[in-house]
């Protein structure tokens, strides 16, 4: 009997003590959010978005020229990272099969958890350095290679989820099978292929370590693709370890509106996904 | 019988049926040059890989030349000198990561336990949702927190505490910093706890109905089906899934370069500061001061890529090894 009541006694503390636990996680979790949404709406103005940092020590500016860099370098980073992502997944669930697909997936996979200041050591040691200077072009190529095995992986599982019959009933009209491919395979996982896409856009808007040496960040703006450009994670990160208070103020309002976009785009990400849940 | 004309009309077809082959022909080639871009594009994610691992070996050639094995053993990191040892990043990051896993592993496991098993489907689903919205928030603003709240927070209550009553211990000795390898081991805490967390819930939700009800039905409370059902079964997936949070807290750069304060030294206490290997990279290699300085900086990087590749690979193999079983089983 006692036993019972024993048994009881601790299944009910340890669920409990689960409860707990779970308390704890989201304490810093909420106490993080709390913190962006205080002291970034009481930061942000309208001359975050129209002005360029002031000078260390002066009040006033904003990140116009870190939003721009971001958003020129997420589209560059895009034009590459997209089709190379895509193509590939294609190639996975499409053609592949075998130990050639199989390495292909784990390098994806292993490649995503590769940290990604190594990406941007390697965006250096092979752009940076034949090109001779820091560059939009360089940081781009690093947050595309960090975006290639997100885009591969959610594309391939999207592929894999279109019915064979609906390849068979195009192939047996006589449409080859890349028109095929393109038109009707892609075509209708397209909703989950854009989820896969702003999933990856939303991680790389994100990404600072990369950046650090291939894109550098700039005080002013930039006029090529050739110079330095500034990013907002850049701009977040030498603005919070500053001893300026008027610093912290635009590293808030920036992490406001960065965590806005991001959010934006997961919640869009999943409105393609429903949508897609609806289609099938 | 107009039948007859059909001779005729074989004749004028016949040149059509040429074009349409030669058509067929051109499409088939149009397949083939296709499937050729698509092979270009899933090779260079291969490609990627084996350019980093390249490259960053033959980056870090002139320090390896140089200290050789002393590299990783050396203490005194000193770019004007030309001294570079690297231990210190490498205590500083093996430190921060163990502790961080230590404290993260029972809350997310909890955590992951508690949103599907315990809590109500709906109140699950959104802890869940708030747990992945925490793993979504990028590492700088997690930095931007850490250096601004929540390291003046350590200075003032958490660590004069434990330097008072701990104080005569080698591990919390010395003045309260706020940025430190406490602060360090707390951020990287945080920001761990949702990968765990998300993958092991997955892993506990694989875990057959059937083996859950077996549990209960031979009698068992809730607590004892957990851990007599569904533990063991995701036993692998689980520790891969520690693991693969182990490789991204070594991996960690900007929380942990913004609150640890960032001095090269080996030191019991955790309310020193410290320095970890992605940290060392940060700060220093855009503004190398040396060849020998940027290579040495790239041995630290191939320290860091060989480690997280092993973790990364041991961690997949682990979760495919649940995941796949799972999901083969569901097919049949």
């Amino acid at each position: 009997m006692t036993g019972l009541a024993w048994r009881k006694g601790k299944s009910a503390g340890m669920t409990l003590l689960m409860a707990m636990f779970t308390l704890a996680v989201l304490i810093p979790l909420v106490l993080i959010f709390v913190y962006i949404i205080k002291m970034g709406f009481s930061s942000i103005n309208l001359d975050f978005f129209t002005q360029i940092p002031k000078p260390p020590g002066e009040t006033g500016g904003g990140m116009a020229n870190g939003l721009a860099g971001s958003v020129m370098l997420i589209l560059l980073a895009s034009l590459f990272g997209i089709p190379v992502g895509i193509f590939g997944a294609i190639y996975l669930s499409e053609y592949g099969g075998g130990r050639f697909s199989d390495l292909i997936r784990f390098s994806a996979d292993v490649l995503s958890g590769i940290p990604s200041i190594i990406t941007g050591m390697v965006a250096y040691t092979l752009l940076v350095v034949p090109m001779k200077g820091f560059s939009a072009l360089a940081g781009a190529f690093a947050l595309a290679l960090i975006m290639i095995p997100i885009v591969l992986r959610t594309t391939e599982e999207q592929l894999k989820l279109v019915p064979g019959t609906l390849r068979e009933a195009s192939l047996a009209l006589g449409v080859p099978l890349w028109r095929t491919t393109l038109k009707v395979t892609l075509r209708s996982a397209l909703t989950g292929v854009m989820t896969g896409i702003l999933l990856a856009i939303a991680r790389i808007s994100g990404e600072t370590a990369p950046l650090l040496f291939t894109a550098l960040g700039n005080q002013f703006w930039s006029k090529s693709l050739l110079e330095p450009i500034a990013a907002m994670p850049l701009q977040i990160f030498s603005f919070a370890i500053s001893p300026y208070d008027d610093w912290h103020r635009l590293a808030w309002a920036g992490a406001l509106v960065l965590v806005t976009i991001m959010f934006g785009l997961s919640l869009a990400a999943r409105f393609f996904g429903r949508k897609r849940q609806q289609g099938n | 019988m107009p039948h007859n004309e059909t001779d005729l009309i074989e004749v004028s077809v016949l040149p059509q049926v040429e074009t349409h082959r030669w058509q067929l022909k051109k499409k088939l080639s149009g397949d083939s040059a296709f499937r050729g871009v698509t092979v270009l594009f899933a090779f260079s994610v291969l490609a990627i890989l084996l350019v980093m691992v390249a490259g960053m070996c033959k980056e870090s050639l002139p320090a390896f030349a140089k200290f050789g094995w002393k590299f990783v053993t050396g203490r005194n990191w000193d770019a004007v000198q030309g001294s570079f040892g690297a231990l210190p990043f490498i205590w500083g990051s093996v430190i921060s990561s163990i502790f961080a896993l230590l404290l993260a592993t029972p809350l997310s496991l909890g955590t992951a336990i508690f949103i599907a098993e315990i809590a109500p489907k709906k109140v699950g689903g959104v802890i869940a949702s708030l747990v992945e919205l925490l793993a979504a928030i990028p590492s700088v603003i997690y930095g931007l927190w850490g250096v601004l709240v929540m390291a003046p927070w350590l200075q003032r209550t958490v660590e004069p505490f434990l330097a008072e009553h701990l104080g005569n211990t080698p591990f919390f000795s010395g003045a309260p910093y706020g940025v430190s390898m406490l602060a360090a081991i707390f951020i990287l805490m945080i920001m761990v706890v949702p990968i765990i967390t998300s993958i092991t819930k997955e892993i506990i939700l694989a875990v057959p109905q059937s083996q859950k009800e077996a549990a209960i039905a031979l009698g068992a409370t809730r607590w004892e089906m957990i851990r007599i059902a569904v533990l063991p079964y995701g036993k692998s997936g689980i520790l891969g899934s520690v693991i693969l949070g182990l490789g991204r807290a070594i991996g960690e750069t900007m929380a942990v370069t913004m609150v640890i304060g960032n001095t090269p030294q080996i030191s019991l206490s955790l309310l020193a500061p410290g320095y970890t290997m992605p940290s060392v990279i940060a700060n220093e290699f855009a503004e190398a001061a040396s060849n020998l300085h940027a290579a040495a900086l790239m041995e630290i990087g191939l320290i860091l890529l060989v480690v997280t590749l092993v973790i990364n690979v041991l961690a997949r193999l682990l979760i495919w090894s649940v995941t796949r079983g799972e999901k083969e089983g569901r097919r049949i």
